[in-house]
């Protein structure tokens, strides 16, 4: 047991000396651009998975807060006088809690509702902040989307590493609240939840404020992040910022890497992100990339609908057992042990 | 003002057709299998182009290629829940939203691939022709959809009202596992249930196709509002999808003509947020208290 935990320290900090020093180790603007892509997904899928996860309500609509907080930043840079620089980065968390209180918003509404219905008000949430984001064309700039400042000081290879930064301590951030969320009280009941609404309701969990609360922090997480992400853009439109294509990816890569896990989303922003913007480089012209991004939907979706994580962890186990209890122990006691011991 | 009033009611009527009978194959295929075919949208307008390739190589009526695309749409809906939908057995609800996403963006995807993203349109003589009524003009093809989705809806309810086969969807819709116990064929009514689903999306694609430019994007537009129809009406319930349709439809256009038309998508959007306020089950939903 101990060694699993040695082992598993040992590939943490490999990974979080390996994370912290990518930019030095590869310099380059095209490899650091898809670390920035890949590490913003990994905290928006961090950041879904709280609410997605842990309460099983599943909302298509994460796009909005994502979209919401690039605007936010945007208009406070467009209206404060800030010189563009480091000092924007400081006003991230201002868009966090202005996507926070839209959250509160949407949730009181969408939280209503059960499961399926839940699915398609957020989607309807989405497309009413497209939607003014186009039409309130004095504030946004409508169609013609909204420019952030641009830091000129930044040149050649130095440009994306303060982005890349940014999303790095926004992705730790999400994982930390997520680690947290999971081993507390909270995070148990947000569970219960997702297992059985009524009975947790019944055994005194009060659902209704712990779902709002679990939307409310995934929402202002998704924020803070489409703000780095409009920050680095530059240039942000409704029709891209506020994209059902960015919502659905951040639930995609939970369900691959694994729904309810800590480690899932994060693995499978890794795997996802870097085939999708390769995907969209060679085939973006043609929409194929389209055809080819649905068929690993369909294929992860069909083959493997619990997630690698808990699949892996899942096999593991159950060769853990067999070995521990020798030949003879069956395969059926050996998977009741493991659902007995997993959590 | 009242003429232009009066004129967006009409036109709202009209049109509100067209989406009742989009909206209840999809609220059909809810009540049956219980899945959101977020893919709906995508197949609409999938049936749109399909009569839009019948149409420009055979230059035949767009009405005609229904003979065609009907059957074929059909035929796509039961291989689609074959193959995507029932392999799902664990947490449907969730996975099939995903599922019918993926579906959703592939056809998007090869529709881009084989007519480009440009924007197309149906064409026919009552497409410009129109008649006066009540002091205004209305084109014939909103009259002429109109009464084909009125007679497709028809369809739709006399099988499912008059028909051993609709008796088994309903028994399906009311209850699965009981539905089964007395022996109905819970897959088989899945499988044409979706199946008949297209057919409805293909009817509905020929005429959304005929009253608008549509490129291979047009679905996500699409199906936010069907969806936000059946959840106004109550999921599952056609009767509510189809005054759902009307109600939001006929506001749109009023609001088109007495706000503005950019924010008439908008107020669409809004009396969801309001109804649910007040009744979060939808005009006929039912409140769903499962697994007590």
């Amino acid at each position: 047991m101990s060694r699993t935990v040695a082992l598993k320290a040992l590939g943490l900090v490999a990974l979080a000396v390996l994370a912290l020093l990518l930019p030095i180790i590869a310099p380059d603007p095209a490899t650091t651009n898809v670390a920035v892509f890949t590490m913003m997904y990994v905290g928006l899928a961090t950041a879904w998975n709280i609410m997605g996860g842990y309460t099983g309500y599943i909302s298509l609509g994460h796009a909005a807060f994502f979209g919401f907080g690039a605007y936010s930043l945007g208009l406070l840079l467009n209206h404060l006088p800030i010189a563009p620089g480091y000092g924007p980065f400081f006003l991230v968390p201002v868009a966090g809690l202005l996507a926070a209180l839209l959250a509160v918003g949407i949730g009181w509404v969408a939280l209503r509702t059960r499961a399926a219905t839940f699915v398609i008000v957020t989607i309807a949430f989405m497309f009413m902040l497209q939607l003014l984001a186009e039409n309130l064309v004095k504030l946004t700039g409508g169609g013609a989307g909204l420019s952030l400042p641009y830091p000129r000081d930044w040149g050649g290879d130095f440009f994306n590493t303060p982005y890349y930064y940014a999303m790095l301590a926004l992705a730790v951030l999400a994982l930390v609240v997520s680690w947290w969320i999971r081993r507390s009280k909270f995070g148990l009941g947000l569970l219960a939840i997702r297992d059985d609404e009524d009975k947790a309701l019944a055994v005194g969990v009060p659902t209704r404020s712990f779902k709002l609360t679990a939307f409310v922090i995934s929402a202002a997480l998704v924020g803070m992040i489409g703000a780095v992400y409009g920050y680095y853009v530059t240039f942000i439109y409704p029709q891209f910022v506020i994209d059902p294509l960015i919502g659905i990816s951040m639930v995609l890569m939970v369900f691959l890497g694994g729904l309810g896990t800590l480690s899932g989303p994060v693995l499978g922003a890794l795997l996802l992100e870097p085939a999708q913007l390769q995907f969209a480089y060679h085939f973006g012209a043609s929409r194929l990339y389209l055809v080819l991004y649905s068929a690993v939907f369909l294929v992860v979706i069909l083959l493997m609908p619990r997630g690698i994580i808990p699949s892996v962890a899942d096999l593991w186990h159950r060769w853990r057992r067999r070995r521990a209890a020798g030949p003879t122990a069956s395969a059926r006691g050996a998977r009741k042990a493991v659902k007995a011991a997993s959590p | 003002m009242m003429a232009l009033v009066l004129e967006a009611v009409v036109l709202g009527v009209l049109i509100g057709g067209v989406y009742a009978l989009m909206a209840s194959g999809l609220t059909l295929i809810f009540g049956v299998m219980r899945i959101i075919n977020v893919g709906h949208g995508a197949l609409v307008i999938l049936g749109a182009y399909l009569s839009f390739a019948l149409f420009r190589s055979l230059h035949i009526d767009p009405f005609l290629t229904l003979v065609v695309t009907v059957p074929a749409m059909f035929a796509l809906g039961v291989l689609i829940q074959f193959i995507f939908i029932r392999p799902l057995r664990t947490d449907r609800e969730a996975l099939s939203v995903l599922v019918t996403y993926a579906l959703a963006l592939g056809i998007e995807g090869v529709l881009g691939y084989v007519f480009t993203t440009n924007y197309v349109e149906l064409r026919a003589w009552y497409e410009t022709a129109s008649f006066p009524i009540f002091g205004f003009y209305v084109t014939w093809v909103y009259v002429f959809g109109f009464v084909l989705c009125l007679a497709v809806l028809g369809a739709l309810f006399l099988m499912l009202y008059r028909t051993a086969f609709g008796g088994a969807v309903r028994a399906t819709m009311l209850n699965r596992t009981a539905a089964q116990l007395i022996g109905v064929d819970v897959d088989r009514v899945s499988a044409l249930a979706f199946g008949v689903g297209m057919a409805t999306a293909a009817a509905g694609g020929v005429v959304f196709g005929l009253t608008n430019a549509f490129n291979p994007g047009s679905h996500y537009d699409l199906i936010s509002r069907l969806l936000t129809i059946i959840v106004l009406g109550g999921l599952g319930s056609l009767r509510g999808a189809v005054i759902a349709a009307l109600i939001m439809l006929i506001t749109t256009e009023v609001a088109a003509v007495l706000i503005s038309p950019v924010w008439a998508s908008f107020v669409f959007f809004a009396i969801l947020v309001a109804v649910l306020i007040v009744r979060p089950q939808g005009l006929y939903g039912v409140r769903v208290r499962e697994r007590i």
